[in-house]
């Protein structure tokens, strides 16, 4: 059997997979465009392994198979840097938003407090003042200087 | 110091709910001035709540992210609730609060205050390489902070206003970087460091390692911290509230 049916079968497979991947919305729009370039060189060289012989001599290469690999092995080795770039960068990110997530969960924990106490406050003065002051915690989104003073 | 002074004490915590009551309870007692923020870096017992019983304001990181991470989000909390001090207190009791004073002290004339241990007061001594190790790096630090630093691992340290927006925008959060990395950070972007001579007590939990190997290790990851440190690009300092370029140790949006 023939190098060229083993390779052309694999490029063929490699495509179709990248494009059910995209076909599928599972890959982002930055990363389909480089997996469908790599897609469309890759299946062509299965089909003609030879092609690349003539390009090999040139620059110093043996034959085009070794090219191809020394081509692979580079890309494989910047899709991992990528990817390390990309696994640190959501890290950072995550790392910021569970410390948003942790001050938020303090301000409503404070605000809670604050809240019953105004109900509790409301509860002492009687039903006469509740209209007038049913809008007030609606405007409350900043009690930063309320909860110094009440903690003061 | 002065009176008006808002300190803040923050004690990064990690399931560390036995220990916590008896050291908030000193910190109560000899420093009453200060408010203490515990963070809950994720624990898996009932750390929040013990802290917030025993009066402490508390917040809880839904995952833990270690030291660094903690500190950072006690910083940003420091910077958003205004404080003019956050001093950092481990929360295994190995710190005695009634030092404070002493940091407080040294913050009128330098921007970050560590408490050093074998700086001549306490008998807080440890043996074999892993004081090699520790000697080795503190010559080191000493020369790029140019003061005498000789507990550069220490976890007690006080900063003042501009710094605590300094490190609520950027904290390194790997290995030492709550330690080496952010002081080394804070330097090289112009604040000044001074040490004070404290006394430690021995950790209860844990044992520190007098093995070769692992001293060697310390030191390889330490020196690595220290390289990354020196040549990793420093956000601009900037106090006037906008966020520095962002970077992935320190990464603010």
């Amino acid at each position: 059997m023939q190098l060229s049916v083993l390779t052309s079968i694999t490029g063929v497979v490699v495509l179709a997979c990248i494009l059910e991947l995209l076909r599928r919305q599972q890959l982002r729009e930055k990363y389909a465009a480089i997996w469908l370039a790599i897609g469309v060189v890759v299946a062509p060289l299965g089909f003609f392994p030879t092609v690349l012989n003539g390009v090999a001599h040139k620059i110093g290469v043996a034959n085009g198979a070794s090219l191809v690999l020394f081509a692979g092995f580079i890309l494989v080795l910047l899709v991992c840097l990528h990817l390390s770039w990309e696994a640190s960068r959501l890290e950072a990110e995550t790392r910021i938003l569970s410390e948003e997530v942790a001050l938020v969960r303090s301000k409503v924990g404070e605000h809670t407090v604050l809240l019953e106490a105004l109900k509790a406050d409301r509860q002492r003065t009687g039903p006469r003042a509740e209209p007038a002051e049913r809008h007030e915690p609606v405007g409350r989104h900043e009690p930063a200087k309320e909860e110094q003073e009440v903690q003061a | 110091m002065n009176e008006q002074q808002k300190v803040l004490i923050i004690l990064p915590a990690w399931n560390e709910s036995e220990g916590l009551p008896s050291v908030l309870k000193e910190i109560q007692t000899k420093i009453p001035f200060a408010d203490a923020l515990v963070v809950d870096d994720g624990s898996s017992d009932d750390t929040a709540r013990v802290a917030a019983e025993a009066g402490a304001n508390v917040v809880r990181l839904p995952y833990n992210l270690g030291v660094g991470g903690a500190m950072r989000l006690g910083y940003r909390y420091a910077h958003e609730h205004d404080y003019d001090v956050a001093i950092q207190v481990d929360a295994d009791g190995q710190h005695d609060p009634g030092f404070v004073p002493d940091l407080l002290a040294a913050l009128d004339t330098v921007d970050l205050a560590i408490g050093a241990r074998f700086a001549g007061v306490g008998d807080y001594a440890v043996r074999g390489p892993r004081k090699l190790a520790m000697g080795l790096l503190s010559v080191v630090l000493s020369r790029i902070a140019r003061t005498k630093l000789t507990d550069t691992t220490s976890g007690f340290r006080a900063c003042n206003r501009q710094l605590i927006e300094f490190f609520a925008h950027w904290y390194p959060v790997e290995y030492l970087g709550d330690t080496v990395e952010s002081m080394v950070g804070a330097v090289r972007c112009g604040f000044t460091v001074r040490q004070v001579p404290v006394a430690m007590r021995e950790r209860t939990t844990g044992t520190p390692s007098a093995s070769p190997v692992k001293a060697m290790v310390y030191l390889g990851r330490a020196g690595f911290v220290l390289m990354l440190a020196m040549i990793r690009r420093m956000p601009e300092r900037d106090i006037s509230g906008r966020s520095p370029r962002t970077s992935i140790a320190g990464a603010t949006k």
